[in-house]
């Protein structure tokens, strides 16, 4: 593993946005800073596309931005705890924890099991839950990387 | 159950991924096994063929076009969409089961096979494992009614020994017809209480052929098979078949059905063609040859297999007891099995017999030879549970009451499923049983019952010692042969079982 998944830098821990698409451009924001995503408004072209197919809001306050992209160098999350919850298309309100996933568009199998490894583990109430009461950004990044492994 | 699952999404490296994790772990947490391969972007890898065999459904959490669908044909299935089984893996694997238990067959199943397989040698694979399948399910379906009969049955002796004073009551309880029970039941008798055990227990077996065939045809046929598959199946009850004759008719009706159900018809015919024609046509059809074609050699046989035996007694009383013994293991309550039981029934009411007369040595040897069976496939599942399916492993415990009370059908899930090595092993070990107790002398009056009648057996050591060393010989070939060539039904079974291990071991 080249590159981490995450690092502290991409964790937004009191993230105040208006909506689906302000928390998503932030999020991006934190990516294309880390030198993770090379265009940030192409990136967000392609999130949003996918966001247009099927809202990727989940039960439990969650939102799932993901795409893949030209614009991706390497598998990334970026995480946000919003401050205040904002649409995201699930059934039972609006999302308070953002997992902007980001896959690079060219690559398949082994590089992206990382990817499928988070997927996995998103599933887990457990796992949201820690994330949600971690103190801060370092102990976010820390506990995705811990429990994220590829199988 | 066990249930495959193919999930997708897409983009691939997010629902597809949290679908099956979830799904997983509905599974594990509803007790029911769920492998699922994810066609993402993170490369998938195909499911064994060996777990989607031993799968009873498939779920389809996919948004994407399920690659190589045709791998699932003929299995119930659900088909979700991804996002629901993110949500709500639970009430997805809910309907699942509820699909299974549905026995909803795929609408594709027909039309997936219909191509011609490219060679001769994958037809015939095909085939072969397709017929295994198709018997299995009439097997599946037939293995409660015996449990819950048997049972029912060999309870009713048990309370009988108990409600009738001299040991007979196994004999007594038959006695008593349903319309007594009916008209003047008292519920402070044991006597009839035994006899409602036993009656609603023989009611239960009544439906043991009828459900076997039933089940080949729909297994066959889907839906348009199980009327005629039941028919066939009461009609080889009529004629007297057995449960051979009920595979007969299961495949028969079966295939009757699937042809008529294919039938090009005018469209206004086409509603009825499910509901009347295809039931009525090929019932009938059934009906004719079971009633007409089968019946009449079967009777025939009978007869002659009779005045055979008649012919044969005061020879060599050992052989006799061994043939006698090879006709109970033979077909385990079919016609060869009747014509032996019946001889030695009829011979008990022979007027003024001394109590060491050869008609109580018959009857004696013919009641071990039919108690061998059930036992020696108990004593199988359960020194050699490897060679045995999950079904037939449970259906063991029940064979060894079934056997000890001279219930010779308890093995006939076992026959069915594997004809000819538990029938070569049945006839075998039977035959010895009844040897051994001619030459031990044993005697016993009353018709029926098992150990439940032991107080009515002369010389029961020697009786027992006939009835273990036949359950012995007979166990130990049934290893042997199913040893020999493993069914590829269990192989499948326990390639799912490790396969679950080893998922288990990797989550944990």
């Amino acid at each position: 593993m080249s590159t981490p998944l995450i690092t502290a830098d991409l964790v937004a821990v009191d993230l105040a946005a208006a909506d689906r698409d302000d928390a998503t451009r932030h999020l991006i924001g934190l990516l294309a800073a880390a030198g993770r995503v090379t265009d940030a408004d192409g990136f967000h072209a392609d999130v949003r596309a996918r966001e247009a197919q099927m809202a990727t809001g989940m039960p439990g306050g969650i939102g799932l931005p993901h795409a893949r992209s030209e614009h991706v160098t390497a598998p990334s999350l970026a995480i946000g705890r919003l401050t205040q919850g904002v649409d995201w298309g699930a059934p039972d309100g609006p999302a308070t924890l953002v997992f902007l996933i980001a896959a690079p568009a060219t690559g398949e199998g082994d590089h992206l099991q990382i990817l499928a490894a988070l997927a996995r583990r998103l599933v887990h109430e457990s796992f949201t839950t820690s994330l949600r009461e971690a103190p801060d950004a370092a102990t976010v990044a820390e506990i995705v990387t811990r429990e994220v492994v590829p199988s | 159950m066990k249930f495959v699952a193919v999930s997708s999404c897409p983009t691939g490296i997010a629902h597809t991924y949290m679908a099956a994790e979830a799904l997983e772990q509905a599974g594990r947490a509803a007790g029911h096994e769920v492998v699922v391969e994810t066609q993402g972007a993170a490369g998938s890898t195909p499911l064994d063929p060996a777990v989607i065999a031993a799968a009873d459904g498939v779920i389809y959490a996919a948004d994407l076009e399920v690659r190589d669908k045709e791998r699932f044909a003929g299995k119930p299935f659900v088909d979700v969409g991804v996002k629901k089984a993110v949500h709500d893996a639970p009430g997805v694997l809910a309907a699942a089961i509820a699909a299974v238990e549905a026995g909803v067959p795929a609408a594709t199943s027909a039309a997936v096979h219909t191509p011609s397989p490219a060679t001769k040698v994958d037809r015939n694979a095909s085939v072969g494992t397709r017929v295994r399948q198709w018997l299995m399910t009439g097997v599946s379906y037939m293995i409660p009614f015996v449990a819950a009969g048997g049972i029912l049955i060999a309870l009713g002796f048990m309370l009988a020994g108990i409600a009738w004073d001299g040991g007979n009551g196994a004999v007594e309880v038959t006695k008593i017809p349903v319309t007594d029970l009916v008209s003047n039941f008292d519920p402070t008798s044991l006597q009839q209480w035994s006899a409602v055990l036993f009656q609603t227990g023989a009611l239960a077996f009544g439906f043991l052929v009828p459900v076997l065939s039933g089940f080949i045809a729909y297994a066959i046929a889907d839906r348009p098979g199980l009327v005629p598959g039941f028919v066939g199946g009461a009609a080889s009850v009529a004629v007297g078949a057995g449960f051979l004759g009920g595979l007969v008719t299961g495949f028969v009706a079966g295939g009757l059905a699937w042809w008529i159900s294919r039938w090009n018809v005018p469209k206004g015919v086409r509603g009825v063609m499910p509901v009347v024609v295809t039931p009525l046509l090929s019932s009938l059809l059934v009906g004719i040859i079971t009633l007409v074609v089968i019946g009449r050699p079967i009777a025939a046989a009978m007869d002659h297999l009779s005045d055979w035996l008649n012919g044969l007694s005061g020879n060599n009383l050992v052989l006799l007891g061994a043939l006698l013994g090879a006709m109970m293991g033979f077909d385990l309550g079919g016609p060869v099995n009747k014509v032996a039981y019946t001889f030695a029934v009829t011979g008990l009411a022979t007027e003024g017999l001394t109590a060491d007369a050869n008609q109580y040595k018959i009857m004696a040897a013919v009641m071990a030879a039919g108690m061998v069976a059930p036992l020696a496939m108990a004593l199988a599942t359960t020194v050699r549970k490897s060679l045995f399916t999950h079904a037939e492993r449970e259906n063991g415990k029940a064979a060894w009451l079934l056997g000890a009370s001279f219930i010779s059908e308890g093995a006939i899930p076992f026959a069915a499923a594997d004809p000819w090595r538990v029938i070569v092993s049945s006839v075998v070990g039977s035959s010895v049983a009844g040897a051994v107790s001619m030459a031990f002398g044993a005697g016993l009056r009353a018709p029926h019952g098992g150990i439940w009648v032991l107080p009515l057996i002369s010389n029961f050591w020697g009786f027992l010692v006939a009835v273990l060393v036949g359950m012995v010989i007979s166990c130990a070939i049934v290893i042997a042969l199913k040893s020999a060539r493993p069914s590829a039904v269990v192989q499948a079974e326990q390639a799912a079982d490790a396969q679950l291990a080893a998922a288990v071991a990797t989550a944990a």
